[in-house]
């Protein structure tokens, strides 16, 4: 990854998705900051929207020496950080074929199953796996959130698994993230959070 | 040099404020809302205001600008069309101070009523327009912005869009300059201020000449940039469209417009004379594409094969450009196959309750632009027209002049507080005036909703939380002539369905006003308060499966499919399921509910 990362003009990829509410802007601008202050160019790209009402949220992160596009182009993702299965499935075509896989292991129902009249997909995992074998890291991060004491800190646990594949990104930069953009009283909680996530990949 | 990541929206308050604006106003619209919020929350030199829409934000704006003040409006694409009347006509005074007016398009409609190219409006309106590409572009352009407007005697358009002003990208900060102009009115200024015909037609002249002087000016707009590689190939673009064909095909050469409109006719032939084919990528319209075309230029290609609708991206662009030779990626899953996630009410919304009763009464709802909209979706399926902010109310009123005494009882307009106010009060007094019968519905949530949350003049907090007045809705109809007007709880579905089936009768005009419903995300109204019990639960001894509650489309409810029975020996094929760290208690599902089988619980 660290050859990876330095390679001249090569820009990296970050693709997340989730559900409105999940936290899932807040992630992606932890990464943001974090690479900014390493030194790369970044873009970052979402719909806001409606997506306070319960739709799907996305955020194209990347960053590299130079960043041109805010969009990731379609089948160009070198990770995918899913906070949602159903979220995660829906964008599996964009993932490169020695893409990463990042997937939080929770099932949050579209209306259509609310309702009876469609499926939640089954097996997504395994969906994952047929294509991209060992580079599927599931997490399940409201359990780990829950045992911190609180569930909204799922996606700072996401963050903390995602970490471990930037291994020349010290532990203290994430760190100053998550303090920058959160406050204060939510400082100890999350900072934990970042470090069972970390464990958890 | 201090360096941020700032949203687009944020750069472009940046770039206000180091140019030394002093007033800024807006009415919010997705995706340019975060433009007034930023200046309100982060500048104290700018004093900031949401309008109640965005003519008269344009006008507060052209008011400060005449005065000698540098100035902003802002606004979504749609809302131009709001503001057109005042923009149009500024065109020709001019201004004094430095005005911007930023319009932000929304291509590929991820939130809007319709997916207009704003560039079209510089070219009719005949005025400059900058279309920034990032957020240091969004900053720099904004700032500069202003140098042209006074240079020029112009308002100045900004065009971003979605892309670019929901984009986050590092933007190097500068300092503020406060402007050299002292501030004042001048009576001498009169004949180009005052737009009655003799007047006009010099301003008409002045028009021509200074779109000649500006063309010259584009020639050497700095950000009109040309960048020579491989000449094989030259692609002429601007805005967020550039980034997309500068990442499917770095190797070409560009011409890359800051300013597209008016366009650089020298730059642009020594362009056609720098590459051999000449390709024009831009989003929606043709519009570079036809004025190009018209200079007299053979273009290789452009919306001949790059779509004119949606957004762009750089696989579309790729895609487009490279037709067979395109290689897409390999399908894993159909997407199609997957169910879509489309927004929703959220739980304890005040609008579901509504429109549950709405559907019951059979009405025919005209509709209105905020989230109420989303009731359209099944399985509430109860709003069946919305075309733009205000207009539900005259439609009913046209509605019911159309169909005469056939239509008494079955029609209805709904409207939220923050878009009464905005262009519902105009279409009120219409229907009093001239003698109308329809029935108005003020859906008031006390807050411009969907938007995230921003004041209004009903909401008794300026935009920054100061106390001022609030507007009275009932006063306001008694003021517009309505005698008939009524107030309910929304959360009683029986309750609100006689009344509106009186007024909806009723051959006079009507005006129903929700009271005590705050939006469920207003924190500071408690909008939880009013609920009994925190969360309800099914009670599987009674639950027959009969999918009623489903009916109300509430998040924290969802069907479980399974064969059973209930206690008294009704056959089901599953049960419905309530989630309790959803559910907020508002007991609409329990109202619904024909067999008893919702009950409170306790946390």
């Amino acid at each position: 990854m660290k050859k990876n990362i330095k390679k001249n003009g090569k820009v990296t990829n970050i693709f997340l998705s989730g559900v409105g509410g999940q936290g899932t802007i807040l992630a992606s601008n932890i990464l943001a900051e974090v690479f900014l202050k390493a030194g790369f160019d970044v873009k970052k790209a979402e719909v806001h929207g409606m997506a306070q009402r319960g739709g799907d949220v996305t955020t194209h992160f990347r960053f590299g020496k130079k960043v041109y596009s805010p969009i990731i182009k379609y089948g160009d993702v070198d990770f995918l950080l899913s906070f949602e299965l159903l979220e995660s499935i829906r964008y599996i075509n964009w993932v490169k074929p020695e893409g990463k896989i990042v997937i939080n292991n929770q099932e949050i129902f579209p209306p259509a199953v609310n309702l009876g009249l469609a499926q939640y997909p089954q097996d997504v995992e395994k969906a994952f796996k047929k294509h991209f074998k060992e580079n599927v890291h599931m997490i399940n991060g409201q359990e780990i959130a829950k045992s911190l004491g609180n569930m909204q800190a799922a996606n700072v646990v996401l963050v903390g698994a995602f970490s471990n594949f930037f291994p020349e990104i010290k532990d203290e930069q994430w760190i100053d993230a998550l303090k920058t953009l959160l406050a204060p009283k939510l400082h100890d909680l999350n900072v934990k959070a970042f470090y069972e996530g970390k464990k958890a990949l | 040099m201090k360096k941020e990541l700032m949203q687009g929206n944020a750069a472009v308050a940046r770039g206000a404020w180091e140019a030394g604006v002093k007033i800024a106003t807006a009415y919010p619209g997705t995706p340019s809302s975060e433009i007034l919020q930023d200046v309100a929350s982060t500048y104290p030199e700018i004093y900031p205001e949401w309008a109640p829409n965005e003519k008269v934000a344009v006008e507060v704006a052209a008011g400060a600008a005449l005065s000698g003040v540098r100035s902003m409006a802002a606004m979504k694409h749609v809302g131009l069309n709001v503001a057109a009347d005042p923009f149009m006509t500024l065109a020709y005074t001019g201004v004094k101070g430095g005005m911007l007016v930023v319009v932000a398009d929304d291509p590929n409609v991820h939130s809007s009523q319709n997916e207009q190219d704003s560039r079209n409006w510089a070219r009719f309106a005949k005025v400059p327009m900058l279309e920034p590409s990032d957020g240091q572009e969004c900053k720099d352009f904004a700032k500069i912005a202003f140098e042209i407007s006074e240079k020029f005697d112009t308002p100045v358009m900004l065009r971003t869009e979605t892309r670019v002003a929901h984009s986050d990208s590092p933007v190097v900060l500068g300092e503020r300059k406060e402007s050299t102009m002292t501030p004042g009115l001048d009576p001498k200024d009169t004949p180009k201020y005052v737009m009655v015909p003799a007047y006009v037609r010099v301003r008409r002249k002045f028009v021509e000449e200074r779109m000649r002087k500006l063309e010259a000016y584009a020639d050497k707009f700095k950000y009109n940039v040309m960048e020579i590689n491989d000449t094989k190939i030259g692609v002429i673009s601007s805005g967020v469209s550039y980034l997309y064909a500068k990442e499917a095909f770095p190797e070409w050469s560009y011409l890359k417009l800051g300013m597209v409109w008016p366009l650089p006719k020298k730059m642009i032939a020594t362009f056609f004379k720098k590459v051999k084919k000449v390709i024009i990528v831009e989003e929606l319209d043709p519009f570079l594409e036809t004025e190009i075309k018209a200079m007299g230029y053979k273009v290789f290609h452009g919306k001949d094969v790059i779509p004119n609708m949606y957004e762009l991206s750089p696989e579309i662009v790729e895609r487009s450009l490279k037709g067979k030779a395109y290689k897409p990626p390999k399908i894993r899953v159909k997407p199609e196959d997957l169910p879509r996630r489309p927004p929703n009410l959220c739980a304890g919304c005040s609008h579901r309750p509504l429109f549950y009763a709405l559907k019951k009464l059979g009405a025919y709802v005209f509709g209105d632009i905020g989230c109420y909209t989303l009731a359209a979706a099944p399985p509430l399926q109860a709003l069946h027209a919305c075309i733009c902010m205000g207009a539900s109310v005259g439609m009913a009123h046209g509605a019911m002049k159309a169909l005469g005494s056939e239509g008494l009882g079955k029609v209805v307009a709904v409207i939220g507080d923050s878009t009464f106010l905005h262009g519902g009060v105009t279409p009120l007094m219409d229907v009093v005036y001239n003698k109308g019968n329809s029935t108005t519905i003020v859906l008031d949530n006390r807050i411009t909703g969907m938007t995230g949350h921003q004041e209004h003049a009903g909401t008794g907090f300026t935009i920054r939380q100061e106390p001022t007045n609030m507007v009275d809705y009932e006063v306001l109809g008694k003021a517009l002539g309505v005698k008939s007007i009524r107030k309910i709880d929304p959360y009683d579905i029986k309750g609100c369905m006689e009344i509106i089936k009186e007024e909806m009768a009723k051959n006079e005009p009507s005006m129903i006003i929700c009271k005590d419903s705050p939006c469920m995300l207003l924190r500071r109204a408690k909008p939880l308060e009013k609920f009994k019990n925190p969360f309800y639960f099914i009670n599987a001894d009674k639950c027959r499966g009969c999918k009623m509650c489903l009916e109300i489309n509430c998040p924290a409810i969802s069907w479980r499919a399974g064969e059973g029975e209930t206690k008294d020996g009704h056959k089901r094929k599953g049960t419905a399921y309530i989630n309790r760290d959803q559910c907020v208690g508002c007991e609409v599902c329990v109202q619904v509910c024909k067999f008893e089988a919702i009950v409170p619980g306790q946390k």
